[in-house]
């Protein structure tokens, strides 16, 4: 078990920087999920935890030692990697069993061992077996015995679940959190599914382009998040986005087709005339008649969910989405009017694309 | 798309047959002549049937050409050169693909130089270095005045000397040292995803072990490949033990097949002795002949490199 402190790294190849000096504390014990779109450098900053990747420049520490110039071998991590990276001539209990054997560990003892993951994975049937002739879920879970067999202060998972099917990949990420609670290691999990990332963290750390956007819970992430990117980027259906400008003297966002959102007397007095970005999300509105509402907005499609409809419509040529259990099917072109609770905007500085909350000051979440 | 007509299947069939005819005659031949007595072997028109003789003459060759020793130092030279180019590809190869540093592709680049540079090209150079291994070092401390200097300070005279003519050493190391292995096991080791790399890192393995746990098991089709190849290029090894061998103890099979069959040396001017000659032939292809049966799946395996 150990902390991991991130402080001030960069990663550069050549001339390209691609990690812009990112700073991050991942407590003992702690499941921490790094997403992000790809090439946002989620993986290369976790190949940097791991020692796959030399660091550029800033500083890791793990459990208060700096690994800078350690070996991956030397630093107590164990690594998922997103192809499993099984030995292919080797049986599943040699590939689970490989680490031990090259630390040296008796015949006798190493066997017991591996049949202990085994079926604590459920793969005792296998282990005679080549990874050649496994499903991938299966493969899967050589890879996570492999790395528990270790017992290793650092769990490193590098998009582990990406290519295995949609209902596998649920039942995996079970898996995986319910070996956590038991193992409690230190764990990042890079991915770029936001479900793996909502369902898996303790925190949340959202990166783009090589800078982290926030780090915070889950929770927090959803409820306040600390950049219009980080808003569109978590939840589904994705954000809505409006442009609008803030104005003391109606106490609201004026949108730019003109229809005025209320919004919280003291920031409108604050940053009055500021050009903001508004975002809503489409399940915390509700559609309403033609001109009862905060809005009014023409109707595109809708698309069937199940328990709920998501009514894709548009206002001023910008789409926007309402997700809403009253399913309404409706002709194309058809007006319809939205309400937009004023709890549910999200108020972001046009240019900056910083959260603008109630104190009037652009703020970071949660940052750590 | 491969079309079916029956022109096309005639014509096909037609060639295969023809280049099979071609292939097949003269090792019918070989055993022909190989099982027949001499005046049979030499009667006009020729007698295209095998005869009974064949046992007598292999024997008769066997002994005549003293295979019994030759065949041995050419199964050591064979296997010398099978070993030694295996190990030094796959550790070449190795340097060559996983370790990043500076001196990588200067050192590709002069692997990659020697394949224009065959034994046979270089043979005259390669002899004087297996004459005396240690003369290019004599040249530079000769032309560096330091030969001199020590001589001058004290009165010993440097000469080194260490030579490898006549010798198992000299035999197998030059053939040893040329870069087809390398290459083929470079392409190999560039197919290996670099999460298995990675993987073995993470699990502690160092460099040395992981070339033994990981590559050496996965590049066994290679290695198979690589063994038959060298192993009937070793085997059929010809000018270069002419050359450096005069000691008919060293002597291997193909110089040996050589003197059995008919010259003016060898018959004197008397009847040429080729029953005996195609016996000879005959007993020296076979174990060429058996490591490529017997390798054949493993060969084919190994080159076309869609094993997994």
């Amino acid at each position: 078990m150990a902390d991991i402190s991130i402080r001030e790294v960069r990663k550069s190849y050549g001339n390209d920087e691609v990690v812009h000096g990112v700073n991050l504390e991942i407590e003992s014990g702690e499941f921490v999920v790094i997403l992000g779109p790809s090439g946002c450098g989620k993986s290369t900053l976790l190949r940097m935890i791991a020692g796959l990747e030399d660091i550029s420049s800033g500083e890791i520490a793990i459990a208060d030692k700096v690994v800078n110039a350690l070996e991956p071998r030397e630093r107590g991590c164990a690594m998922v990697f997103q192809n499993y990276a099984l030995y292919p001539h080797m049986s599943v209990a040699d590939n689970i069993g490989y680490a031990l054997k090259v630390a040296g560990m008796p015949k006798a003892e190493r066997a017991e061992k591996v049949r202990q993951v085994a079926s604590s994975v459920g793969l005792e049937e296998f282990l005679d077996r080549r990874p050649g002739a496994l499903s991938g879920g299966q493969r899967q879970r050589v890879a996570m015995a492999r790395a528990i067999i270790r017992e290793p202060q650092v769990f490193l998972f590098d998009e582990p679940l990406s290519n295995l099917d949609a209902k596998l990949r649920v039942q995996m990420r079970h898996e995986i959190r319910r070996i956590h609670n038991r193992v409690r290691a230190t764990s990042v999990f890079v991915t770029h599914d936001q479900h793996e990332g909502m369902t898996l963290a303790d925190r949340m750390v959202i990166m783009n382009k090589g800078t982290i956007d926030q780090v915070g819970t889950p929770e927090q992430v959803y409820n306040a998040p600390a950049t219009a990117y980080v808003a569109g980027f978590i939840g589904s259906p994705a954000m809505n986005f409006l442009g609008g400008q803030l104005s003391a003297r109606h106490g609201a966002v004026m949108l730019e087709n003109g229809a005025m959102l209320p919004v919280d007397a003291r920031l409108a007095q604050a940053m009055d005339g500021q050009l903001v970005q508004i975002g809503v999300r489409p399940e915390a509105l509700t559609l309403c008649q033609p001109g009862t509402g905060s809005l009014t907005a023409t109707f595109e499609f809708y698309e069937e969910l199940g328990s709920e409809g998501l009514h894709h419509l548009k206002i001023e040529d910008v789409p926007f989405s309402v997700l809403s259990e009253t399913k309404m099917r409706l002709e194309e072109g058809t007006e319809i009017g939205v309400i937009i609770p004023q709890e549910a905007l999200h108020i972001f500085g046009a240019e900056t694309g910083r959260r603008i909350d109630t104190a009037g000051t652009a703020r970071i979440g949660v940052m750590a | 798309m491969i079309e079916r007509t029956p022109w096309l299947n005639f014509a096909t069939h037609a060639i295969l047959f023809t280049g099979l005819f071609i292939l097949v005659v003269p090792i019918y031949l070989v055993i022909v002549a190989a099982s027949q007595t001499l005046p049979d072997v030499m009667a006009i028109p020729a007698k295209l049937l095998p005869g009974d003789q064949l046992v007598v003459n292999i024997r008769a060759a066997w002994e005549e050409a003293e295979f019994g020793t030759k065949f041995t130092n050419t199964l050591i030279l064979a296997t010398g050169v099978v070993v030694g180019k295996i190990a030094i590809a796959a550790l070449t190869a190795f340097g060559i693909v996983f370790f990043n540093h500076r001196l990588r592709m200067p050192i590709f680049w002069m692997v990659f130089i020697t394949l224009m540079l065959p034994l046979e090209v270089r043979i005259v150079p390669t002899y004087a270095v297996a004459a005396n291994v240690l003369s290019p070092f004599q040249t530079i401390l000769d032309a560096a005045g330091i030969t001199w200097l020590i001589d001058a300070l004290t009165g010993i005279e440097v000469a080194l000397e260490w030579n490898l003519l006549n010798s198992y050493t000299g035999l197998i190391m030059p053939l040893v040292a040329t870069a087809t292995g390398t290459f083929l096991y470079r392409q190999f080791f560039l197919t290996i995803p670099d999460e298995l790399v990675e993987a073995a890192k993470m699990d502690g393995a160092g460099p040395l072990r992981f070339l033994w746990d990981i590559l050496i098991p996965l590049s066994r089709t290679n290695m198979a490949a690589l063994a038959t190849i060298m192993f009937v290029v070793g085997w059929n090894q010809y000018l270069w033990p002419l050359l450096i061998i005069t000691d008919p103890n060293y002597g291997v099979a193909a110089v040996e097949l050589s003197r059995l069959v008919p010259n003016m040396n060898t018959t004197g001017g008397d009847i040429p002795n080729w029953h005996w000659a195609m016996a000879g032939t005959l007993i020296v292809m076979l174990p060429p002949v058996a490591v490529v049966i017997f390798m054949q799946r493993w060969f084919v395996r190994g080159l076309i490199n869609t094993d997994k």
